[in-house]
């Protein structure tokens, strides 16, 4: 009680000092919200900077080559010819192979943690998964090249160019010689790279579907296969797809792990297994080699096309996350 | 009745064999990560030595160690979480407190999911044309600018994801004893999404500890010891990527030891993110 008795005995602040305290606690107060705000436009800065620059340093290419730079295969140096086709065909490839390899992967993996795991396992195996989104690229590249390329090389390629040797399409799609790098292989070091992300999102959008649901249906006597398929999966489609289309965006812009096992070859094949390249793995092997303005510009070019790409993907994944989001709040 | 049997165990072998594959693929993701640790204790270990830490990156033929490359990855990972950090966490503050429920703020969130997922290459590309050109030579302070860029989204998604965890019945109790918004954001907002923060920055520095790409064209590469933040400077995963790529054997033994020194750096943030963030996070 003695503090109280302080308080009252303390003497009170004259109206000029309170006004004097307030009016800093005002500025402070204004200056903090300004702070927070103007970081806060930085990022929007930062979006528009990024494209601007882009913009800026490719605009020579596109300017010397017009839109026949994005339907140009020639890449070559010497006469500064330069064309966008085989990197985009490259970075789209990759990314379909990875995307194809690695969607029904992740989404039985999140089936497995969310319906089928025990529960002690659950969190471990979640936490190993998220371990494999968390290793950096470029171990995924040294990994690549010098173990998973030569495995592909001596043990699966030439199984598959002997399988599909008179299959009519898939003989020219799974043409020798077996070099271990190549677009496939790129594709399926992709295909490890993005499983975590998509399976991350799979599992999270699973634990969405509200227990009733799934009990209901159990209680009909439907099978385990039957509520994923009639369930879960219906019930979470936008958010699968949302995911699949995060996990593409991933793909599409990985740069080390590609360019270790790519080959980098600017050059269109029809086969899956020979040498290619990809926008990001053509920017990361030539952009500090190139000599004069208009390679750097064309390169520069590139990162613009793929920055355009990744954007439009990302954008519509967050869109349909929101989605799925709203849905479950509602 | 003999039908409806057949159709049963029909539906239960399909149930079954389903199962059996959601298991093979959480088993082949498994192998995965342990594939791949494996190889890189396997190939990193042989390397690793003393010298690793106390010489600098040689030249092919000769003994070296990674010194240059460690402490040039370490200058530019804390100059570039000191400069992004504030920045992201002053941004996720607005989001969250000022304008949770603006327009603003969530197209800023909308773009800022957009730069946390967009080709760190780009960044690369971007530092070039905004700092490189115009300097007219690659730098440390080039490269910790294009991690700083990709520090800042990370961090602003962690922040505002806490503070909007933070109980609002705290904000209420304080602004009612008449503590102005902004130190009643930073002296109880900030103090109860402190973990979750500290979670953010951690993530924020396991993924630029790894990052390549941004660095090729910005820090580029020093064979040499520097400490000059104008001059080009050595970085672990630039090196690692030139040595895996040359034909020198002890070379590519280094880069091995170089990738396993990231992978554990990198692994052992993410996991005490992790510990940190679940043990204590205001949920």
């Amino acid at each position: 009680m003695s503090f109280l008795a302080d308080l009252q005995s303390s003497p009170s602040a004259s109206p000029t000092e309170r006004r004097g305290v307030l009016a800093r606690l005002r500025k402070n107060d204004l200056f903090f919200r300004y702070l927070t705000q103007s970081s806060a436009y930085f990022v929007l800065i930062l979006l528009t900077a990024i494209f601007a620059s882009l913009v800026a340093g490719g605009y020579l290419a596109f300017e010397t080559f017009g839109l026949s730079f994005l339907t140009t295969e020639v890449w070559n140096p010497v006469t500064e010819q330069f064309g966008a086709l085989a990197p985009i065909y490259g970075t789209i490839v990759t990314s379909a192979i990875a995307m194809l390899v690695a969607v029904p992967i992740s989404i039985g993996i999140a089936v497995f943690l969310t319906e089928l795991c025990p529960k002690p396992l659950r969190r471990p195996i979640g936490v190993a998964i998220e371990l494999l989104a968390g290793i950096p690229s470029i171990i995924y590249g040294i990994w690549g090249l010098f173990f998973f390329a030569p495995f592909l090389q001596r043990y699966v390629q030439p199984e598959l160019i002997a399988t599909f040797k008179d299959v009519p399409v898939m003989s020219t799609l799974f043409a020798g010689p077996p070099y271990g790098i190549g677009i496939l292989t790129s594709g399926l070091i992709l295909a490890m790279m993005v499983l975590p992300f998509v399976t991350a999102v799979c599992r999270d959008v699973f634990e969405t579907v509200p227990t009733v649901l799934k009990e209901a249906a159990y209680g009909m006597g439907w099978t385990t296969r039957e509520v994923v398929k009639n369930v879960v999966i219906p019930y979470t489609r936008v958010g699968i797809i949302g995911g699949v289309m995060l996990g593409l965006g991933r793909a599409l812009g990985e740069t080390m792990a590609v360019t270790f096992v790519i080959g980098n070859a600017h050059r269109i094949s029809g086969s899956i297994m020979a040498p290619g390249t990809t926008i990001s793995a053509a920017i990361a092997n030539e952009f500090t080699e190139a000599v004069g303005d208009l390679y750097t510009s064309s390169l520069i070019a590139l990162g613009l096309i793929l920055f355009f790409i990744t954007f439009v993907v990302l954008a519509l994944a967050r869109l349909m996350l929101l989605r799925i989001e709203k849905k479950a709040q509602a | 009745m003999a039908l409806d049997r057949i159709r049963y165990q029909r539906r239960k072998v399909r149930s079954r064999i389903t199962i059996g594959l959601c298991w093979l693929a959480a088993g082949l993701g498994l192998t995965i990560l342990a594939f791949i640790l494996a190889t890189l204790l396997y190939k990193g270990l042989a390397g690793l030595g003393l010298n690793v830490f106390t010489e600098m990156t040689p030249p092919p033929g000769s003994d070296g160690g990674l010194l240059n490359a460690i402490a040039g990855s370490l200058i530019m990972t804390v100059i570039g979480v000191i400069v992004g950090t504030p920045i992201g966490i002053l941004a996720g503050t607005y989001m969250a407190e000022y304008g949770r429920y603006n327009k603003v703020s969530s197209v800023i969130r909308f773009i800022n999911d957009i730069l946390l997922s967009a080709p760190s290459i780009v960044t690369g590309l971007f530092i070039y044309e905004l700092l490189v050109r115009p300097m007219g030579h690659f730098s440390a302070i080039a490269g910790s600018a294009a991690l700083a860029t990709l520090v800042i989204p990370t961090v602003v998604r962690t922040t505002e994801n806490m503070l909007l965890l933070v109980p609002n019945t705290l904000r209420e109790a304080s602004t009612s004893i008449g503590l102005p918004q902004s130190l009643m954001i930073r002296k109880v907002a900030y103090r109860a999404a402190r973990a979750g923060m500290v979670t953010g920055v951690l993530l924020a520095i396991a993924r630029i500890s790894g990052e390549t790409a941004p660095l090729l064209f910005t820090s580029l590469n020093n064979q040499f010891w520097s400490t000059n933040l104008n001059a080009p400077i050595a970085s672990l995963p630039v090196v690692i990527f030139q040595y895996a790529l040359s034909p020198y054997e002890d070379w590519q033994r280094l880069a091995w030891t170089g990738a396993l020194l990231i992978t554990a750096a990198v692994l052992t943030l993410s996991i005490l993110a992790c510990w940190f963030g679940s043990s204590r996070s205001p949920q």
